[in-house]
C-alpha cells in the first residue's frame, strides 16, 4: 500500500509540476485534472473514500468545469480556430495519457483484490464524518453556506454587464 | 498500528504541493495560472487535513476538508467573474495591467 501511496505521489508531483510549466491554459487544465485525481487515490488509500469522492466530483469536475467554461468564454476571437488546431494536436494527449494510465492501473490493482484488501483499514467512512458535520461542526456549515452564498452573489455582482455611467 | 501509510509521508507530499503552488503563483503572471495555483494550494492543505484526520482516526480532518472545498468553491466563482471583467475591461490576462486603481 505504501508503493501504491508513492506512485500516485509521484503522479501528484510530476502532473502538478506540469501545471504551473505549461504555457497553454487548457494543457495545464489537463494536467491539473490528473494531479486532483491521484490526490484524490491518495485520500482513498488514506482512509477516507467519502473524500476521495468528493474530490473527483467537485474539483475535479465542477471546478474545473468552470475554469474551461472561462478558457473557451475568453477565446471568442478570430484566433480561435488555430488555436484548436493548436490544442488538439494528436502529440498534446501524451502525457496526460500515460500519467492517467498509472492511475486507472493502480485502481484496478486496488479492486481486483490482487492487491491490499478494497476496504482500507481504520477506514473513516461517511458515516461518522457526516455524524461529526452536523453535531459539533453545524456552526460551520451554516458558516459555509454564508460563503457559498456570498460568492454567488458576488460573482452575479462582479460578473454582470457594466452599462451606463461607467462607459 | 493504526495506519499503513506513514503520516510524515502525506505531510510531505502535502507540503511539496503546497510549494509548487507557491511557485506558480509568484512566477506566473496569467490571472488564470494564479487563480489554478491558489486550487492546488488550498488542495494541498486540505491533503494535510485529511492525512492528519488519518493518523488519529478522526473525522474531523474529513470535516475540514468539506469546508475548504466550499472555500475554494466560492473563490473560484469570484476570481472567474474577475478574470472575465479583466478581460473585458483590458483585452488581455497579464495582471500587470490592473496594478493601478482609479481614483
Amino acid at each position: 500500500m505504501v508503493t501504491l501511496f508513492l506512485v500516485a505521489a509521484a503522479v501528484a508531483i510530476v502532473s502538478t509540476f506540469l501545471v504551473i510549466t505549461h504555457l497553454d491554459a487548457v494543457h495545464a487544465l489537463l494536467y491539473l485534472v490528473i494531479s486532483l485525481l491521484s490526490v484524490a487515490l491518495i485520500f482513498y488509500l488514506l482512509g477516507a473514500p467519502f473524500v476521495a469522492a468528493l474530490e473527483v466530483i467537485i474539483y475535479a469536475g465542477a471546478i474545473m468545469v468552470l475554469f474551461i467554461f472561462v478558457v473557451m468564454v475568453l477565446n471568442l476571437g478570430p484566433l480561435t480556430r488555430e488555436e484548436e488546431n493548436r490544442w488538439l494536436k494528436p502529440g498534446m494527449w501524451f502525457g496526460p495519457v500515460i500519467l492517467s494510465g498509472i492511475l486507472a492501473i493502480e485502481l484496478v490493482y486496488v479492486l481486483a483484490g490482487s492487491g491490499p484488501s478494497s476496504p482500507v483499514p481504520s477506514a473513516v467512512g461517511s458515516k461518522e464524518v457526516s455524524r461529526s458535520l452536523f453535531g459539533p461542526y453545524l456552526i460551520a456549515v451554516e458558516l459555509a453556506s454564508i460563503l457559498l452564498m456570498a460568492g454567488l452573489i458576488g460573482a452575479y455582482h462582479i460578473g454582470r454587464e457594466w452599462k451606463g455611467k461607467n462607459q | 498500528m493504526i495506519s499503513q501509510i506513514p503520516a510524515e509521508y502525506a505531510l510531505v507530499l502535502a507540503a511539496i504541493l503546497f510549494a509548487l503552488g507557491l511557485a506558480g503563483l509568484l512566477v506566473r503572471r496569467n490571472i488564470l495560472f494564479i487563480l489554478i495555483s491558489i486550487e492546488i494550494m488550498l488542495n494541498a492543505a486540505g491533503l494535510a487535513f485529511v492525512a492528519a484526520g488519518h493518523r488519529w482516526a478522526q473525522p474531523d480532518g474529513q470535516v475540514m476538508f468539506l469546508l475548504i472545498l466550499a472555500t475554494a468553491g466560492a473563490e473560484v466563482s469570484v476570481g472567474l467573474a474577475l478574470v472575465l471583467q479583466l478581460y473585458k475591461q483590458f483585452h488581455t490576462l497579464d495582471i500587470d495591467a490592473a496594478s493601478s486603481m482609479k481614483g
